[in-house]
């Protein structure tokens, strides 16, 4: 009897179970997409924080001053410690080599522009651009294109627009150079103009925009900057853009003073520091430090926005768990005649509840499904539009997922269900209430 | 109706007390007594216009102040603008007033000064040496970590690499500009990872008397949406025609994207959170006004014209949400205020601009969801309602 009360009651009254069913997907929906977002928003704004670039740096143990002042190297061009070009592919091999989005390295050289007495000193700096590089069996490419995304290459005028490939990013294995934008105007350089530059003729193949001091000077390909300073596989720096974790106490204990455990457990988590210290470890005598108005800041941001959306997310579970309650209230309460029938026919409180609660559970089941299915689209949705990635839901999700959904539901009907039950069927029946 | 709750008056005292009452008119009564009578269920439609309105506010007063919370936060990642002297001259001495008088006071911008000059040590090792000033420097640089700020005279802040150097063993030592001497002691030690690293820091005004050299930089950390930043940068630009105003790209597009990102993800979250919480809404007042029908019926029965019905059923929804729109937006602000501070540990500055929003927002789901069953109830004969099909 009691599976066939269930049974007729869904389809008798197919179009009342549709519409707690969809309030119930819906709920399950929004909150889904919600708990999926906030669980991935932190990975997702970190990827972003990246356009902040490097947080990163290594250079040589033994490092000397920089003597530089608005992008103007006063230092003997040859002078100090300098790191392998041949050691840079091993930063793939690293623990966290997956975190590691990008490196560039960076060998500025003083080189005389000219000739003669018009001679002046200007630095230029060699660097990857896309650099294609290959570790073990990985290959992937490199380069400030990754590390640095606010420099902007631009073409001057427009003059060249007709032939695009001689103008733009230089090639890595090329003698292409791109010019700072204000040497270029102080010099009335044109991409597709050559350029004497330490006695060799080099073409201009774009005009370089960062808003810092490379504005200022010449930027070249690594190996051409190597050559120049007849220094085959010298570097002066790397910068490195790493996913962190957000620094904690822990994050900044001295590995060396660990016990092997704990060690383990730094070394195994994304802080900046074990990085660095990983960096260290894979590059002879380097030192590698975090840029800390990039590294510290970071951290800050990713919280203020992970609190934000989990705030949020909680303000979308409340008001999907309320929505599910409202609309099983609005249906028990509408069958209360049924109640009455029920119960003028000898039926117990137990008996009617048990009907109602294998109902709503029912339902939960259907509408949890459903939206869960409807979320994980919504979070999709979401993740491609704005972030331009995918928001993977989590498996585990699921099953947490559909005991909430039939927990709200219980909670949202339990009231109305004893409410109904209570009510004397005599009044129900003569549809007074 | 239900009377197992008999009323405690007897009809005369009833009579007695309607007729000292106040006069209202039929249409009001039936509004009051509509809600009295019913007040539990009156009482959970209202609740959840509260509950919905409560969370709407709180989603639009976030959306708003959050952008300019996290802007802020986002100025710990220090100066946006850099005003630097044309060909690496001074700038004017009135260059940091002119600075701050474009950019506040309502802005609230913080400009720092630094000087530059290559001195030598005793042993020949070249190091440049800035003057600034410490008080701003430390309130624009949050990142700078630094052991101990210089208080006293000729008391220097030593970047980690310059220290090795210079001074490995911390103690007082002399530098040389342009053949005048002076002694300096490390005070603290900074570390960045940067190019700050390799320079000693000096007070602006010390280090104006040794060198003679005037600010040439002046970092500024310009609140504000980009196009603010913009118009700030265009004033610098032409009430100091003798330098270079420039954006720091690498802050001003980091801030940009992220913060779009962020904005965009919670105008997603808003508007999935508002879409829910009016849905509650539209189904629990649905609900309440089909209970009503037989209400609805004996209106109907007793001669109400279509018009008054309607205009009796959308009245009582509209004062539902007006009430609900009003105590929810009080709710909904001391939210906001409550994740303001947890989150940012500063208050959401209450935008009572959104209230006509909420208003009309919470108005327009009741009379929908007032407005959907009475089209359904109409098809139906009142004998029918009354008859308890």
């Amino acid at each position: 009897m009691f599976p066939r009360i269930v049974y007729e009651s869904f389809r008798h009254q197919a179009r009342r179970k549709l519409l707690a069913g969809i309030a119930i997907a819906l709920g399950v929906a929004v909150a889904t997409a919600m708990i999926a977002v906030a669980t991935d928003i932190g990975d997702k704004i970190n990827r972003e924080l990246r356009s902040y670039g490097a947080n990163l740096v290594v250079t040589p143990q033994e490092d000397t001053l920089d003597v530089e002042i608005g992008g103007v190297n006063l230092k003997p061009p040859s002078d100090g410690a300098f790191l392998n070009e041949a050691d840079l592919p091993k930063i793939r091999g690293t623990f966290w080599h997956n975190n590691i989005v990008g490196f560039s390295p960076m060998l500025p050289v003083t080189v005389k522009l000219g000739s003669g007495s018009s001679a002046k000193d200007v630095t230029l700096v060699g660097t990857y651009f896309n650099k294609p590089l290959h570790f073990g069996k990985q290959d992937f490419t490199t380069g400030v294109r990754i590390t640095h995304p606010w420099w902007k290459v631009s073409c001057g005028d427009g003059r060249l627009e007709d032939s695009p490939a001689a103008c733009g990013w230089p090639n890595d294995d090329s003698q292409n150079i791109l010019v700072g934008e204000r040497l270029a105007t102080k010099l009335a350089k044109k991409p597709g103009d050559t350029l004497d530059v330490a006695g060799r003729q080099l073409t201009i193949f774009g005009i370089l925009s960062t808003g810092a001091a490379e504005d200022d000077e010449i930027v070249a390909p690594l190996a051409l900057a190597q050559h120049i300073l007849g220094k085959p596989g010298a570097v002066r720096r790397v910068y490195l853009s790493a996913l962190t974790k957000p620094q904690d106490a822990f994050a900044t204990q001295d590995p060396n003073t660990m016990t092997p455990e704990v060690r383990d457990r730094w070394y195994c988590s994304p802080y900046v520091q074990s990085i660095a210290f990983q960096l260290q470890e894979v590059i002879p005598h380097s030192h590698a430090e975090q840029i800390r108005q990039v590294a510290q800041n970071e951290g800050a941001v990713l919280s203020r926005i992970k609190g934000l959306m989990l705030l949020v997310t909680l303000a979308a579970l409340f008001a999907s768990a309320l929505a599910v309650s409202a609309a099983m209230a609005t249906a028990i309460f509408e069958r209360r005649v049924e109640v009455g029938l029920m119960k003028a026919l000898g039926a117990g409180s137990l008996g009617v509840s048990a009907i109602f609660f294998a109902e709503a559970l029912l339902l939960a089941l259907v509408g949890g499904i459903a939206g869960f299915s409807a979320g994980a689209l919504l979070a999709r949705q979401i993740g491609r539009s704005i972030f331009n990635s995918q928001i993977s839901i989590e498996p585990v999700l699921f099953p947490v997922i559909l005991a909430i959904a039939i927990f709200v539901t219980f909670a949202g009907s339990a009231a109305a269900i004893r409410r109904a039950v209570k009510f004397d069927p005599v009044f129900a029946l003569r549809g007074e209430g | 109706m239900s009377i197992t709750g008999t009323l405690p008056h007897t009809p005369k005292q009833v009579a007695d007390r309607r007729a000292r009452a106040p006069h209202t008119s039929m249409f009001t009564r039936m509004l009051l007594r509509a809600a009295v009578l019913r007040r539990r269920r009156a009482a959970a439609a209202l609740l959840a216009m509260i509950v919905a309105a409560a969370v709407a506010t709180a989603m639009m007063n976030l959306y708003v102040d959050v952008q300019a919370k996290l802007r802020s936060e986002f100025r710990n990642y220090g100066a946006n603008v850099v005003v630097v002297g044309k060909d690496g001259q001074s700038l004017p001495d009135d260059a940091l007033a002119k600075v701050e008088s474009a950019t506040g006071p309502g802005a609230k911008a913080l400009a720092v000064p630094f000087s530059y000059a290559v001195a030598r040590t005793n042993d020949g090792q070249s190091v440049v040496v800035v003057g600034t000033d410490f008080t701003r420097a430390r309130q624009l640089n949050h990142w700078w970590k630094v052991s101990h700020w210089p208080h006293d005279p000729n008391e220097v802040l030593m970047g980690t690499l310059a220290a090795n150097i210079v001074s490995p063993n911390r103690q007082p030592f002399e530098l040389t500009f342009q053949g005048k001497v002076v002694e300096l002691t490390p005070a603290g030690m900074l570390q960045t990872g940067a190019g700050e690293d390799s320079r000693i820091y000096l007070d602006q005004s010390e280090f104006q008397n040794w060198t003679g050299v005037a600010p040439s930089t002046i970092e500024v950390a310009v609140n504000g949406t980009t196009p603010e930043v913009e118009t700030s940068i265009h004033k610098l630009a032409q009430l100091l025609p003798s330098a270079d105003v420039r954006p720091v790209r690498q802050i001003m597009e980091g801030e940009a994207n992220v913060l779009n990102k962020t904005r965009a993800t919670l105008y997603a979250a808003a508007a999935l959170v508002i879409l829910t919480s009016a849905l509650c809404v539209l189904a629990t007042l649905m609900g309440w006004v089909f209970d009503r029908r037989r209400d609805f019926a004996i209106m109907k029965a007793l001669g109400a014209s279509e018009r008054l019905v309607n205009g009796f059923f959308a009245a009582e929804a509209a004062a539902m949400g007006a009430v609900g729109a009003i105590l929810g937006f009080f709710i909904g602000i001391g939210i906001a205020v409550w994740i303001g501070r947890v989150n940012f540990h500063a208050p959401v500055v209450p935008r009572f601009s959104v209230f006509p929003y909420v208003f009309a927002g919470s108005v327009a789901v009741a009379l929908i969801s007032a407005i959907l069953p009475i089209t359904m109830l109409r098809r139906i004969q009142p004998a029918m309602i009354l008859r308890g099909e």
